[in-house]
């Protein structure tokens, strides 16, 4: 067990800093300090071809695929640095952190060669279409139905919560190719052009006012027949080998934006007086607590490679990371008091830490809610009874 | 960086486990706890047979020179068993003797408390006064100290190796409600006291080492406060199904199991710090010992929820954890102490 980093680790550090502060401070210095995932997303698509141009876009891919082969404390340091340097969050996560791991795992040669470049060059912007009005939670009952006509797919249904999907490229689409099949079995994993006309975008429009969600309706909507992830009727398998991803190295670079808008809490504690306040002492203690855990729960579950028994670190990130940071929230508005509750200027646009305390109410829903997590934790890793499958 | 057990590392836990399943029993620690909350055998056993009591001690003193985190996987192993063992007292003492003793000092006594032929026990007050070496104080809440034969007592102005036997010692026993940990009081009247070479490293050292020693303690006895209550809920039927099967009482479960992994966390980030002597060992300690106390206190309570009247009972094990824990978050500083540090840290004193 070991925590220090290596001599030449930390002057990887140095290297990542050097040239992340020298983008915020020249070229990119427009973007420094964004938070919300949908402001200035033109020029956000240029910092991801710049980040492509400089080889820091997808560090822990291949290097053949425009990785860098990096190590797990390599990852971890470029996601502190990325971070620290007020970098805005990456408007093609989905694509370098969920689309990427999930076609070098289960993708042909062919569909590699076709996909993998463009995602780390920061050219192709990839979306999720998991979600359907009638699958939230219960994901497997989704309706969207596709079948295959000569060479080309058609999709019909619709999608709903698609992050990002307004400036995105591709979407990648859970839907069921089999006619009468139930829950995981019979569904198929497709990868979809998006500019076309069988597919249309509605923005959400969310209670802090932004719209980074989306509905995406399909209608007749086409793809090569070679736009398969898997095989036919895999679609379940290889939707749940993408969710694995959501909670690797992405983690880490999420933690840093909490790092920084614990920054931004402390700074306002002590610019308000209620950092003198006892109460909000032990608050900010125990935030502070909560987040260094987490990192620590992150490394643990990072390091593991033994994956023959089921990792406790792992299964309980989500929920503890979304109630940590939905208790932050709280926190931000007890510390700047009624200020939060004043735009700045003259639309309904928030500050951080106001944006903070609406947005973080969509994190213990999104990607499983609470008591969602609460299921799998008890079922998956106490061995809990599953819960019973109604016949509504 | 890499935050996984060594094989090594993976085997001394095992080891320990499977030691302290083995020996530690219900019926064994009861015994100890109608006496004076010490399982003598079992210490015996700990110290000579499984030879780890010295397990962070150099191995010129008798130690296997190991480190930290094998000391927390030990008393990780030994709190989830609840064993009636002086493991805080030995975890402070010979820390404090190594970090502040003379090589005199070390050589006298880091052997003996290795061996476990002698019960050490580490405490701290304000209120001590030396003329020379005749010390006269108060210690108040010394575990196990009724039962030691060496103290090292004293405070970051100065620290001293006292022995029960001296005149001018008087240790008064306590009905302590954690009865594998009873409490005592130990004054001095002009007794004799070998003051070791730095009080201040001495008391720091042992501090540190309490902390990860209950903290590791407090995570053995969480995870096992849990994973019997999971035995529990798959075996006991009510309205004609097991009642893991309902929601309240499986998420409950899952709530246990969150603050768990945390703890988790905490604990050997703690104890990794201290051995790297990282720059936020501070940070680290007071977390490990804030989390992992309030986790067990948590856990040890829903263990008595979740089972239900049977869970309240004398006979019941729950009890034990419940006491225990509640002993832990109390001792050494308690949570809001330690948060008020770490908030210290990031804010500054409080105005």
């Amino acid at each position: 067990m070991k925590l220090g980093f290596s001599a030449a680790e930390e002057e990887f550090r140095r290297e990542c800093a050097d040239w992340l502060n020298g983008q915020m401070a020249g070229e990119f210095k427009d973007i420094k300090g964004i938070t919300t995932l949908t402001e200035k997303a033109e020029r956000r698509k240029e910092w991801e071809q710049q980040l492509a141009t400089h080889k820091w876009s997808c560090i822990g891919w291949p290097e053949e695929w425009g990785g860098r082969n990096a190590t797990l404390a390599q990852q971890v340091i470029f996601a502190e640095e990325y971070a620290r340097a007020g970098v805005p969050g990456r408007v093609n996560h989905i694509g370098v952190e969920l689309a990427g791991p999930t076609l070098l795992a289960f993708g042909t040669d062919a569909q590699k060669k076709r996909f993998l470049p463009g995602i780390a060059a920061g050219q192709t912007i990839f979306c999720q279409g998991f979600s359907e009005p009638g699958a939230g939670s219960d994901l497997a009952s989704v309706r969207t139905k596709a079948r295959l006509e000569g060479d080309e797919w058609v999709v019909n249904g619709q999608k709903i919560w698609t992050s990002l999907a307004h400036i995105s490229d591709w979407i990648f689409v859970v839907s069921r190719s089999e006619e009468g099949s139930k829950g995981p079995k019979g569904l198929t994993f497709l990868m979809m052009e998006i500019d076309q006309p069988g597919i249309e975008i509605r923005p959400i429009k969310q209670i802090n006012g932004d719209a980074e969600f989306n509905e995406t309706f399909f209608a007749d909507a086409k793809c090569p027949a070679d736009s398969l992830i898997g095989a036919v009727g895999e679609g379940w398998k290889i939707a749940m080998g993408l969710l694995a991803f959501e909670r690797g190295v992405s983690t880490l670079g999420q933690q840093m934006g909490f790092r920084n808008e614990l920054d931004d809490i402390i700074a306002a504690a002590k610019a308000t007086g209620a950092a003198n306040d006892p109460l909000i002492r032990q608050r900010i203690a125990k935030a502070e607590i909560g987040l260094q855990l987490m990192r620590y729960g992150a490394m643990r579950m990072l390091s593991n490679t033994d994956h023959s028994k089921i990792d406790g670190a792992a299964l309980t990130y989500k929920i503890q990371w979304a109630s940590w940071r939905r208790g932050l929230g709280e926190l931000a508005m007890d510390i700047i008091g009624q200020a939060g509750e004043v735009a700045e200027g003259d639309a309904y646009e928030w500050s951080m830490l106001p944006n903070l305390f609406l947005y973080s109410r969509s994190d213990t829903i999104y990607g499983g809610t609470n008591q969602i997590q609460r299921n799998l934790i008890a079922e998956r890793g106490l061995g809990m009874p599953r819960e019973p499958r109604g016949d509504v | 960086m890499e935050f996984v057990f060594t094989e090594e590392q993976q085997m001394i836990g095992e080891t320990a486990k499977g030691f302290f399943v083995e020996n530690a029993t219900s019926k064994r620690t009861r015994s100890a706890m109608a006496s004076d909350g010490i399982d003598r055998d079992l210490w015996t056993g700990f110290c000579q047979e499984l030879g780890l009591a010295g397990v962070t001690v150099p191995e010129i003193y008798g130690g296997a020179g190991l480190g930290q985190v094998e000391f927390a996987l030990l008393a990780e192993a030994a709190g989830a068993q609840v064993a009636a063992l002086p493991m805080v007292g030995l975890a402070m003492a010979s820390q404090a003797i190594l970090a502040g003793g003379t090589d005199a000092q070390k050589a006298a006594w880091l052997p003996k408390l290795v061996s476990g032929s002698v019960i050490a026990v580490c405490a701290g007050s304000a209120d001590v006064t030396a003329q020379g070496d005749s010390l006269t104080g108060t210690f108040e809440f010394v575990p196990h100290g009724a039962s030691a034969e060496v103290f090292v007592l004293g405070n970051d102005a100065g620290a001293w190796i006292v022995e029960r036997s001296a005149p001018g010692v008087e240790v008064t026993a306590h009905v302590t409600m954690d009865q594998t940990r009873p409490l005592a009081t130990v004054t001095l009247r002009n007794a004799h006291g070998d003051k070791l070479a730095d009080g201040a490293a001495a008391m720091r050292a042992a501090r540190e080492a309490g902390w990860i020693c209950v903290a590791a303690e407090a995570l053995g006895g969480a995870q096992e406060a849990l994973d019997r209550t999971v035995a529990y809920a798959k075996e006991r039927v009510q309205f004609g199904r097991a009642i893991g099967s309902f929601q309240a009482y499986k998420h409950r479960l899952a709530d246990m199991m969150i603050e768990i992994e945390q703890a988790r966390s905490a604990v050997y980030w703690a104890a990794c710090a201290a051995d790297e002597q990282s720059s936020d060992l501070p940070l680290a300690l007071h977390a490990a010992k804030s989390f992992a106390a309030d986790t067990y206190a948590k856990c040890a309570g829903d263990m008595i929820q979740l089972h239900g009247g049977i869970g309240f009972t004398w006979e019941h094990d729950a009890h034990l954890f419940f006491k225990r824990a509640r002993a832990i978050q109390s001792m050494l500083g308690n949570g809001n102490w330690h948060r008020e540090q770490v908030a210290s840290m990031i804010l500054g004193e409080a105005a």
